[in-house]
């Protein structure tokens, strides 16, 4: 028999919020859903999905187990053509889905000359243009290498390029050194100065590094993030305490191996690039969601990522297939000078992060940079809250004190996206559409729609045909 | 002329939220039509049967919101823009910086509240089943206000509902009380010892409002929706409920209320009260009261009988005082039928009855059954005629401002008064209205401020009759309680102050406004 008149009364309102104040005023407990509907409306989707609900359960587990469980170090450095597996000489990878070259935003572009005069294929911007547009030069997502890169994400074969390697599983990862801020190849920019910097980084830190990390043998960089989340980082657009953490751990070894001048050089380098620890983070979600590929049924993401005209996602169960659509510009706050009609399209590997909960899913961790997600510690707070509704699991090792150190929302299940309407939460920095100009801006926005939707419908026509 | 459409990709505003923001572009005076409403199909050709659908607009998604509007210029069209999207930025409140975050499902709603025992739910029919069977499955009773939920989907919820000993009230169930709380549309009452089953939202509000202004109270008031005891679902809940008040320690009395059950539903009903002790009283609106016979069920002719035949019982009172008292009562109507018969001209001999109470309108219809040949009504019961075109009233006219029909994308008429407003006032433009017939409803869920709505069009009817030298009746009853957060004593007072005639029921009302109408023949 019912027990409802035995008992207090107890409401979960979902729908028309004025029932719920009602509640409210009479004093009863009572939660009110914000419901949305889903973003596809098609119901027979949904069908299939109940219909396999417990393979897709097991399967999510199993991938979710695996980015958790993952173990990423930090073990080595080497040359890109050396270590990154598919790389050769007339190669040069880059972020997001794949594009090719008449089709690359103004940043990409930018990056792609550069890294073609670093290479010695050109020597001016038209030489270096005619080569890219001559197809001898073949281009190939990052991702599709094992490899990261923020912004445009260019890897040509010569750069020194970071190890990472997953213990747990026993995959590698790889992520080029960052450059830091101002005119960078990762933000389009291929001038003199931009080249020199990255020889020096050739010469001078790529060596130094190297001698340090073989004196160390390997460095946990999961154990550092979990700190850097406690320090004020979520390791996306704030890796100051990340940075300082792996300098710390750097430094004397540095200073052993190497002579004076170089070391101070390398070291001043480092402390004064508050993102130098950004590529190893997106390195360390790299491996780990690397490992929770290729799980028949499972709706988690395990790629999120932008090329600065598409913006594309992969599921474990649907293999290398990309889902695609236009990429978005950022809700940004631009540095003086700039607006959003400069802004360049959402570019980069960088969420990455936020694929792995971190980044725009652990802002809650981040109360310094609240300013980039509309000024309160709340809205950050509100931010990270919502993201555990598109997740599977709360991460067991990266913690948000402010949450009573709630683990953060982690593995965004593609279904859970459809179904309740929200899309992932990336904050990002923002390119000039124009090559060669840099970051005007730093910022948040929704993943688009279309990759979701395209790979939600992927994945049941996937279930449907088994 | 021209037509805009704005169209917001993915901006989902519950349909409350979407009726005022489309009732502050109406009310903008430049603007000639206006509608606001999500991009569903049937939503997309209202837009067409109205001209408001731009190609712009063809492209909306369910999930989009769509404007239109109607205005003379680009420049008009710009400041209604503008407008719009102030009200859009006011209206879009989502915790912005509230600090804490609503959960966006039910899943996550049960981590905050584990013990939750009832969900309500009111998300856009299409959803509003799926919702439903999640919460049963979670072991939560529904109650699901959403209409346009399929009968085969409400039959699963029911029977597996049924299965588990829970509850779904609805769909389309606008009014319950459980445990002493008013849920959606629904009066404060007192709790005592009558329990409410009721296929009818009006019917339980007024019911429960008359049983507490006797100074008897409700144990629980389960509603079921409307069409629970058609022939289909077969009285699934209905008998649920029953059997739950039976059971029930604190309910001493069943009151049950329902437009016409199906036949084989009544065999059941009357066959389930069979083994129950407590007195059962039954309103069955419309149903021929011979199916009845030889049951234990006291039967009620109007929703009035049926709560003082309760109350009778609840206060083991001998009931024939009941019948007694209606009789003294309907006499005292009678002579103010004739004081106020003789004010009205001999033109003046058609019944105008205008409910915002789609049970009032049964009601009504079934007192006036025999009263005259000619009654009409957008929703016709017995012999009442279908009215051709419900915006023009023919003869005695009676009709339901709650039905669709009237409100397609605006909220329901005992939230927004605007389409009865007009209406009355056309009515008293009508040297041929003898009486008009209202229904106010207060309690949760209602306009908050009827005096508001109400009063500036009972002065306006006041001023086109004494223009054209007539005397028009209004007939007024006010559906709710002292402690309902409107106070039904300050809202009959001022409607007396307009001289309207103000009665404590529905049936009262009618009666008098019928007594009237037999008066003047």
């Amino acid at each position: 028999m019912n027990k409802l008149f035995e008992n207090e009364l107890k409401v979960i309102n979902i729908g028309l919020k004025s029932f719920n104040e009602t509640l409210d005023e009479r004093k009863v407990s009572s939660v009110q859903v914000d419901w949305k509907p889903p973003l596809i409306s098609d119901s027979s989707l949904f069908d299939v999905i109940r219909n396999n609900s417990d393979k897709i359960e097991t399967a999510n587990k199993e991938a979710v187990k695996r980015i958790l469980n993952s173990k990423p170090f930090l073990t080595g450095m080497g040359k890109a053509i050396d270590v990154i597996p598919g790389m050769k000489k007339n190669l040069l990878l880059h972020a997001g889905p794949p594009v090719a070259w008449d089709k690359m935003c103004g940043p990409m572009k930018g990056a792609v000359i550069g890294a073609l005069i670093y290479e010695g294929f050109a020597k001016t911007y038209e030489e270096a243009e005619k080569v890219a547009a001559s197809g001898k030069i073949e281009f190939s997502p990052c991702h599709e290498h094992a490899t990261v890169g923020p912004m445009a994400g260019i890897v040509s074969p010569t750069m020194p390029v970071f190890i990472l390697e997953n213990e747990e599983f026993g995959n590698k990862g790889f992520c080029t050194m960052n450059e830091g801020l101002g005119k960078v190849l990762r933000y389009g920019a291929y001038d003199e100065s931009v080249i020199e910097r990255l020889r020096w980084m050739e010469n001078v830190l790529y060596p130094s590094l190297k001698k340090a990390i073989e004196k160390i043998g390997k460095i946990d960089l999961k154990n550092i993030i979990a700190q850097a989340l406690h320090m004020g980082d979520e390791v996306h657009n704030r890796n100051r305490a990340a940075t300082s953490l792996l300098y710390r751990i750097l430094a004397p070894e540095i200073v052993n191996t190497n002579e004076k001048e170089a070391a101070v050089s390398v070291l001043n380098f480092i402390n004064s690039n508050d993102h130098f620890f950004l590529n190893l983070s997106m390195g360390v979600a790299k491996v780990s969601l690397d490992a929770a590929r290729n799980i028949e049924n499972s709706s988690i993401v395990v790629v999120m990522s932008r090329n600065g005209t598409e913006f594309g996602i992969q599921l474990s169960g649907t293999g290398d297939k990309w889902f695609t659509g236009v990429s978005p510009i950022p809700e940004a706050l631009y540095f003086t000078g700039y607006t959003k009609d400069d802004a360049n399209p959402d570019i980069g590997d960088s969420s990455i992060t936020e694929t792995n909960g971190l980044g725009g899913f652990a802002i809650a961790a981040a109360p310094a940079i609240v300013q980039f997600v509309g000024g309160s510690t709340n809205d950050a707070v509100n931010y990270t809250l919502k993201m555990y509704e598109i997740t599977a699991s709360e991460n067991t090792i990266y913690k948000i004190p402010y949450l009573n150190f709630r683990g953060t929302p982690t593995g965004i299940d593609v279904i859970k996206v459809i179904g309740k309407n929200i899309l992932p939460f990336i904050d990002t920095g923002v390119a000039h559409k124009k090559a060669g100009i840099g970051q005007i801006g730093a910022g948040v926005l929704e993943a688009p729609v279309e990759p979701f939707k395209k790979a939600f419908i992927g994945f049941t026509n996937q279930l449907k045909n088994i | 002329m021209i037509v805009t459409g704005i169209l917001k990709r993915g901006e989902y505003f519950d349909s409350v939220s979407l009726m005022l923001i489309a009732k502050k572009i109406s009310e903008l005076e430049i603007v000639l039509d206006s509608a606001a409403v999500m991009g569903t199909p049937e939503n997309k050709s209202m837009l067409q049967t109205s001209g408001l659908l731009t190609d712009e607009l063809q492209n909306a998604d369910d999930i989009d919101l769509m404007i239109a509007y109607k205005c003379n210029s680009q420049n008009e069209s710009d400041l209604i823009s503008k407008k719009i999207n102030e009200f859009l930025k006011k209206s879009d409140n989502t915790n912005k910086s509230s600090g804490s975050l609503n959960p966006s499902s039910l899943e996550s709603a049960l981590k905050i509240l584990p013990d939750a025992n009832l969900a309500m739910i009111s998300v856009a029919g299409k959803y509003a089943g799926d919702e439903a069977m999640k919460a049963l499955q979670n072991g939560l009773n529904v109650m699901l206000f959403s209409d346009n939920v399929s009968v085969e989907k409400e039959i699963e919820l029911k029977k597996f509902a049924k299965e588990k000993g829970l509850f779904v009230m609805g769909p389309d169930c606008g009014t319950a009380i459980i445990n002493g709380v008013p849920l959606a549309f629904a009066n404060v009452v007192n709790r005592g010892n009558i329990g409410i089953v009721a296929a009818s939202g009006t019917g339980l509000q007024e019911v429960s409002c008359l049983i507490s202004n006797s100074g008897c109270g409700i144990s629980q008031a389960i509603g079921t929706g409307g069409r629970d005891v058609k022939k289909d679902v077969g009285g699934i809940m209905f008998l649920e409920g029953i059997k739950a008040l039976a059971e029930d320690k604190n309910t001493g009395v069943i009151l049950l209320i329902s437009k016409p059950p199906a036949d084989e539903v009544i065999i059941k009903i009357i066959e389930v009260v069979k083994k129950i002790e407590k007195p059962i009283v039954g309103v069955f609106l419309n149903s021929p009261i011979e199916l009845f016979e030889n049951s234990k069920i006291t039967i009620a002719k109007t929703l009035e009988e049926g709560a003082l035949l309760a109350v009778a019982y609840s206060k083991k009172e001998n009931i024939e005082k009941v019948f007694q008292k209606i009789n003294t009562r309907d006499l005292e109507l009678k002579a103010l039928a004739e004081k106020e018969s003789a004010k009205v001209n001999k033109n003046q001999i058609y019944l105008r009855a205008l409910f915002s109470g789609g049970t009032f309108c049964d009601e009504t219809q079934m007192i006036f059954q025999n009263v005259d040949k000619d009654v009409f009504s957008n929703t016709p019961v017995g012999r009442v005629k279908k009215l051709k075109d419900i915006w023009k009233s023919e003869k005695h006219t009676i009709i339901d401002l709650g039905d669709d029909e009237f409100t397609v994308g605006r909220p329901h008429p005992m939230i927004d008064y605007s389409t009865r407003n007009k209406r009355i006032l056309a009515e008293a433009n009508d040297p041929e209205t003898a009486v008009i017939l209202l229904d106010i409803v207060l309690g949760y869920g209602s306009n908050m401020d009827p005096l508001a709505e109400i009063i500036p069009v009972l002065k306006g009817v006041k001023k086109i009759t004494s223009k054209q030298k007539r005397y028009l009746p209004v007939i007024c009853s006010v559906t709710g309680t002292e402690k309902d957060p409107q106070n039904r004593t300050t809202v009959a007072a001022a409607l007396s102050a307009e001289e309207v005639l103000v009665m404590d029921s529905n049936a009262a009302a009618s009666k008098l406004a019928k007594f009237l109408i037999e008066k003047k023949r």
